[in-house]
């Protein structure tokens, strides 16, 4: 029971991946239209899109991480 | 994900993670990132290798690329300024050229100026002696006329005279000579 | 994700996606000591050959129009340095060494880590949190040295209201003790998440009637991991610089 309890919680851990996608879709919807704006400046901001995509990237990982812990590590 | 067919409690999370109870002896959880008694090779081995890695790149790999990247640099300004130089030789070698076509072209004009000039000059004196030699003609040939307008006025005075003393002869009179030749001069005047 | 291998079973599909991370003794059966030479072991010392293959190996010719080797080694050098000199500025390319060391590093896991077959060390957090650990160490003792107590200003946002910046000192703290944490899980998680996927995608393929459709998802996968290997390499390391560059001027 408590092992199928840890299952259900790590689903919806995993949740949190997609959420995270969300926000990885959000930092590159928003540099697509800020660079289509403005293709001069577009170049030099690449380095902060990625760096914006890891910090949102990172917590879809936590919470995937979270639910490996759930799974194998409960 | 899981299918889980019966409940992994007694096994322990070697028996959770479907692996072999022996292979998985030494670990205490089921993930093998969190199997803290592999860390201290692992840590180990990596220090091994950042090291290593460290060494190898700042002491031969980098400074060479380095050395490359400034020799290539070094090479390609050297090109470009070998370039800008013959550049400015082919301009000035064009200017030099320019300058050679004027200098010919000035030299032409020159000349033909010349050319003309003298021409001009020598048409002008010829022109010159011709209209001299015209006037010295015209000179000539008109006091030719005049003298001989001249003798040709003696002539006919001579005649006018003769022939008046002879008609007054004629007419019975006799006449002096010089009271003719006055009337007749008067006449001829008048 | 655990079937089990041995004992009654219905489905009859096997997932074992966590299986690849084991970290075993390459010769002989016993426990992993400190200095035993483990599969772990064998993939960094690959890592390390193809980082002297590529820099050094590919270099040695030193030639002024490069070949296909040395273009590679030069571009990985203008890539790294270019990054370094954009990130932190003039006063941080002296730690470019330091830093390229990482990258060449963590691009060459993540890569040896995607050969079928391979082990990913760059999926085990005891290699990430000592790479995180060691950029927090240096960078937070760089800017002590750099700047005195000074660098303690970064915690206390002077721009702010009086009033919020003690709860504002508190975040930014904690934030700061956070950056390893998240730095080093980044890294492991999206190696392991992707070789976890792929491993999964692996395990429907035994499956006749979807194994067409697990083919194509793993060669999709993969593709996708070839892409993350590079960017989480690129990602720890200029995170790497921004790190630095705070440790060097804390007032930005």
């Amino acid at each position: 029971m408590e092992g199928q309890l840890a299952h259900i919680g790590a689903g919806i851990a995993g949740l949190g991946t997609g959420i995270a996608a969300l926000g990885v879709g959000n930092v590159a919807a928003s540099f697509l239209s800020g660079a289509l704006r403005n293709p001069s400046a577009a170049a030099a901001q690449t380095a902060t899109l990625f760096i914006g995509i890891a910090f949102a990237e990172a917590l879809g990982i936590f919470s995937f991480l979270i639910a490996l812990l759930l799974m194998f590590a409960v | 994900m899981a299918t889980e067919t019966h409940s992994a409690t007694g096994n322990g999370m070697a028996d959770v993670m479907g692996v072999d109870g022996h292979d998985m002896a030494t670990s205490s959880t089921g993930m093998p990132q969190l199997d803290f008694s592999t860390w201290a090779n692992q840590i180990f081995w990596l220090l091994v290798a950042l090291i290593v890695i460290y060494l190898v790149l700042s002491r031969v790999a980098l400074p060479r690329i380095a050395a490359v990247l400034a020799e290539r640099q070094g090479t390609i300004s050297n090109d470009i300024a070998r370039a800008e130089d013959l550049k400015r030789q082919a301009s000035e070698a064009e200017a030099a050229y320019e300058q050679a076509l004027k200098d010919a072209r000035a030299e032409a004009q020159a000349i033909s100026q010349n050319t003309r000039d003298e021409i001009k000059t020598q048409v002008t004196k010829a022109t010159q002696e011709a209209d001299a030699r015209i006037a010295e003609k015209t000179a000539e040939a008109e006091s030719a006329v005049a003298a001989i307008r001249a003798s040709a006025m003696e002539n006919v005075e001579a005649v006018a005279k003769d022939t008046a003393e002879a008609l007054v002869a004629a007419l019975g009179g006799s006449a002096d000579t010089a009271v003719i030749s006055d009337a007749v001069d008067n006449r001829m005047k008048g | 994700m655990a079937t089990e291998a041995n004992g009654a079973e219905t489905g009859g599909l096997v997932f074992h996606p966590m299986d690849q991370f084991i970290v075993r003794p390459l010769f002989g059966d016993g426990p992993v000591g400190m200095f035993t030479l483990t599969n772990a072991t064998l993939w960094l010392a690959l890592t390390v050959l193809a980082v002297i293959a590529i820099m050094v190996l590919g270099t040695s010719r030193r030639a002024i129009i490069p070949s296909r080797s040395q273009s590679v080694g030069e571009l990985a050098y203008g890539f790294v340095y270019k990054m370094v000199e954009d990130v932190t500025g003039k006063d941080g390319v002296k730690y470019f060494p330091y830093i390229m060391s990482l990258f060449m590093f963590v691009v060459l896991a993540n890569f040896l880590g995607l050969i079928p077959m391979s082990f990913a060390t760059t999926s085990h957090f005891a290699v990430t949190v000592v790479l995180a650990l060691a950029v927090f160490l240096a960078v937070t003792i760089l800017g002590f040295v750099n700047n005195g107590v000074s660098f303690l200003g970064m915690f206390w946002v002077t721009s702010a209201p009086l009033a919020l910046r003690p709860v504002l000192a508190i975040i930014e703290l904690i934030s700061y003790f956070v950056r390893p944490v998240s730095h080093s899980i980044r890294l492991a998680g999206n190696i392991m998440a992707g070789h976890a996927v792929i491993k999964v995608f692996a395990g429907f393929a035994a499956l006749a009637v979807v194994s067409p459709i697990s083919i194509l998802a793993i060669t999709a996968m993969y593709g996708l991991e070839v892409l993350v290997a590079f960017i989480q390499a690129y990602v720890f390391t200029i995170l790497t610089c921004v790190y630095l560059k705070d440790a060097l001027s804390p007032h930005h």
